[in-house]
């Protein structure tokens, strides 16, 4: 690669101020933009292209993994976890540190209502809890076996950018301009903004972005569990303040998110270890607070009519302490960007789009925005196209908007059908939760929606 | 590039759009459509050909062309036109959308096509080492995606200004400039310099000739053929794509096209100068050419979308492969380099 840019410089010689040209830009080192990284350095339609990934936070190397567990994790659907093997980086994910879970319980404080979801038999694993933080550094290795094609530049915070006019007029750069702190400008023909929920390149393209913040922060910590257990379940209960969720990070520790209001968030966080223990516990296990007996009565209906269906309710393992590492808490928000695209622009991961934690789906609409953009480049460069021109960008913007789209509203209208207890809307869930906890149908499509 | 400024004096302005188009052209002439035999017949010729001679080395420091053309030769007024005429030549919603959108359809055709023949594979840059001759190349709308897939592209086109905007868009482009440049010439021209060079071995012989939309503006297609030929080398590939002459081109090419939607100008196209993929592939063979394959495309107005499709009754596109070196012989019906494909007849799935 140096060998032809210095060529290019040769050439250029006489015009001054003709910066480097790269063929994409990456706008943000988080899991999506590292993903986007490599994807299209490993892509054989884009060899010999130039890739630069800008990240303004350091190197996050890993040559050991850390014994305590760090507190964010998500949870990598199945089909995350192939996108991330086609990129070389679940093979370093695996060795690393990573826990799959086959069951998940999810089920309501007000009514016991409840709902299962595990493949047949437990063979095959429904989903996999990886650290946040095991997923940054297995990218970072997979981009340094990548270095010919993708440059990466650490501590490069952008502080400028500028928009190419669609159509060539005098003087008008043809390309997106960035400059960085360091003052350094770089040119590129596709720029993809992979910098979270409050990106700079959404905001500089002043594209609408439909967002509001819900009233809920989420608690985050690392929970010892009383006695190890097989411990392959994620369990998460809808409580009248918003879910708790404890997902398996291995026989004896889980993770712990808990999304609740902002008071009882910091109230959770000032309380001393042995009482959070005992809250977290008891949010798990105490019994249901208002309809039972409705809820029990359609039960039993629906057994009369569907008697084999529903797994076992169970209950989830008790904890005995917290991780070395404090409790943490951040605010919730939802958030939809109306266009993923402008001309040589694309929007990817949570610039994109933002979603409640509570169906464990943001990292995985990232990993399936970078999948979709890869392969529409790559069929772009194949054909011989300019890579920011907008025929496959509108493509790209189409796609994952009719799939990211109808997940966002569905995981939206669980977290507001969940907030309160009034009940109407109490029984509404716990039927509808009950009639899709008996129709082993519904629940496989919706595994298989998930799973994407 | 002198051959910019001689091209506009010696062949006028020649456009291919009626008065109301482009503006800046109507100071010189009036006159719509073009004609390759007027220009043939214009043996003063030899003027542009000793221009011409001076910058004929090609591929290496083609850059340096490129460059001086938009620095030096050409002054601020050409360089403002060209940028007027390069907003209608590459604005993909604008007059010339649907040669836009054709390219998702002629690229991977000729790409496929020659990637068959070169069976070497290189990632990232499928057509590297080849030498393509875009005859008609306009705006380079076409050029530039196979210079893109990194094939050594020269594209002609007699009008000056068209090559002055193809050469203004193209040298931004810093992967561009190295592999793509553009001449004002016409292809008569450039074949007889290729004439001339023959002792250079191989010197300016392509391995690729591409006349999209291009056949059904000429008067001598027998001549065309003849220089195809000529500048290629042997085993080297021809594609053309083209609008077939029937009744329904007619209507739905010239009617429809060009008076009702607006797709294309009015005036663009003379029916009487399609030709059938039949008639197209008896000269083609007449001059040394196998017909590989026809293929006929259909143009979607509502999606702006070109597809490939069964019928050759419009659009069609066709390949096909120099076998022999002189074209005067006729065909011995004895051995040929591909005798399975002489049975192609118009269409080829």
């Amino acid at each position: 690669m140096t060998a032809s840019r210095l060529q290019m410089s040769a050439e250029h010689g006489d015009d001054s101020g003709k910066n480097d040209v790269y063929d994409v830009i990456i706008s943000g080192g988080g899991m999506v933009g590292s993903a986007m990284a490599c994807s299209l350095g490993m892509d054989p339609n884009l060899e010999g292209r130039k890739i630069l990934l800008l990240e303004a936070g350091n190197k996050k190397v890993m040559d050991k993994v850390p014994e305590n567990y760090s507190i964010r994790v998500s949870s990598i659907s199945p089909g995350s976890a192939t996108i991330l093997s086609g990129i070389g980086a679940w093979e370093h994910i695996t060795k690393m540190r990573c826990k799959p879970y086959k069951k998940m319980q999810v089920w309501d404080a007000c009514s016991d209502a409840l709902i299962t979801f595990d493949k047949e038999n437990l063979q095959d694993e429904m989903a996999y809890i990886v650290e946040n933080d095991i997923i940054v550094a297995a990218l970072t290795k997979q981009l340094d076996s990548l270095s010919d094609n993708v440059q990466v530049k650490y501590r490069s915070k952008v502080v400028k950018y500028a928009w190419p006019l669609p159509h060539q007029a005098a003087d008008a750069i043809p390309w997106v301009k960035v400059t960085l702190a360091s003052g350094e400008t770089v040119q590129t023909k596709l720029l993809i903004g992979a910098d979270g929920p409050n990106s700079m390149v959404r905001r500089e393209l002043g594209i609408p972005t439909v967002k509001w913040n819900y009233d809920q922060s989420a608690v985050v910590a690392v929970l010892h569990l009383s006695e190890p257990t097989e411990n392959n379940v994620a369990w998460q209960r809808f409580l009248p303040t918003g879910p708790i969720a404890m997902l398996p990070l291995s026989d004896t520790e889980s993770s712990l998110v808990w999304s609740t209001s902002h008071r009882l968030a910091e109230e959770l966080l000032e309380l001393d270890e042995e009482s959070f223990v005992d809250a977290i516990n008891s949010a798990f296990v105490s019994l249901a607070l208002t309809i039972k007996t409705a809820g029990s009565l359609f039960r039993g209906a629906l057994s009369v009519i569907m008697p084999s269906a529903g797994s076992p309710r169970q209950l989830p393992p008790s904890v005995a302490g917290i991780g070395p590492k404090t409790r943490v808490m951040f605010p919730l928000g939802i958030g939809h960007a109306s266009e993923y695209i402008r001309h040589r622009v694309a929007l990817v991961g949570d610039a994109a789009h933002r979603v409640h934690p509570l169906a464990g789906q943001g990292a995985n609409l990232g990993f399936g925005d970078v999948a979709c953009l890869t392969q529409l480049v790559s069929q772009a460069a194949f054909d011989g196209k300019d890579l920011g021109a907008m025929q496959h960008l509108l493509q790209y913007e189409t796609e994952r908007q009719r799939h990211n789209l109808p997940m966002m509203a569905a995981i939206d209208l669980m977290k507001r059908l969940y907030s309160t207890n009034a009940a109407p809307a109490v029984l509404l869930r716990t039927f509808g939760l009950q009639a899709t906890n008996m129709l082993p149908a519904l629940k496989e499509q919706i595994v298989a929606f998930a799973s994407k | 590039m002198y051959a910019n400024k001689f091209g506009r004096f010696m062949l006028g302005l020649y456009s291919r759009k009626t008065a109301t188009a482009c503006g800046g052209l109507q100071s010189t002439a009036g006159r719509s459509g073009f004609s390759w035999t007027a220009v043939c017949k214009q043996r003063t010729l030899w003027l542009q050909r000793s221009a011409c001679l001076n910058t004929r080395k090609n591929t290496v420091p083609c850059h340096v062309r490129a460059r001086s053309a938009s620095q030096t030769t050409v002054d601020p007024d050409e360089v403002r036109r060209f940028q007027s005429l390069a907003s209608k030549w590459w604005d993909e919603q604008g007059e010339f959308a649907a040669l836009h959108a054709m390219n998702d359809l002629r690229v991977p055709f000729i790409r496929d096509n020659l990637l068959n023949v070169h069976r070497v594979r290189h990632p990232g840059k499928p057509l590297r080492g080849l030498r393509i001759l875009d005859v008609g190349c306009g705006g380079g709308l076409l050029t530039e995606p196979l210079g893109r897939l990194g094939a050594n592209v020269l594209g002609i086109d007699p009008v000056g200004d068209s090559i002055g905007t193809a050469q203004l868009h193209s040298s931004i482009d810093p992967d561009l400039c190295e592999r793509v440049c553009y001449r004002a010439s016409t292809l008569e021209e450039l074949a007889a310099e290729e004439d001339e060079a023959e002792e250079e071995q191989g010197a300016g012989q392509f391995d690729a000739v591409v006349a999209s939309e291009v056949v059904e503006h000429l008067a001598d297609l027998e001549t065309f053929a003849f220089c195809c030929n000529q500048v290629l080398k042997l085993g080297g590939s021809l594609f053309i794509t083209t609008i077939n002459k029937t009744n329904v081109s007619y209507a739905l090419g010239i009617v429809v096209a060009e008076q009702l939607l607006r797709i294309v100008p009015s005036g663009t196209h003379d029916w009487d100068k399609f030709i059938s993929p039949v008639e197209l592939e008896r000269l083609l063979e007449s001059n040394g050419f196998s017909v590989q394959s026809v293929q006929g495309m259909l143009y979607n107005p509502v999606s702006g979308a070109w597809s490939w499709t069964d019928s050759t009754a419009i659009n069609y596109a066709l390949h096909a492969v120099k076998v022999r070196d002189d074209p005067h012989t006729e065909q011995a019906g004895g051995s040929s380099p591909h005798p399975e494909d002489h049975h192609a007849a118009a269409t080829h799935g």
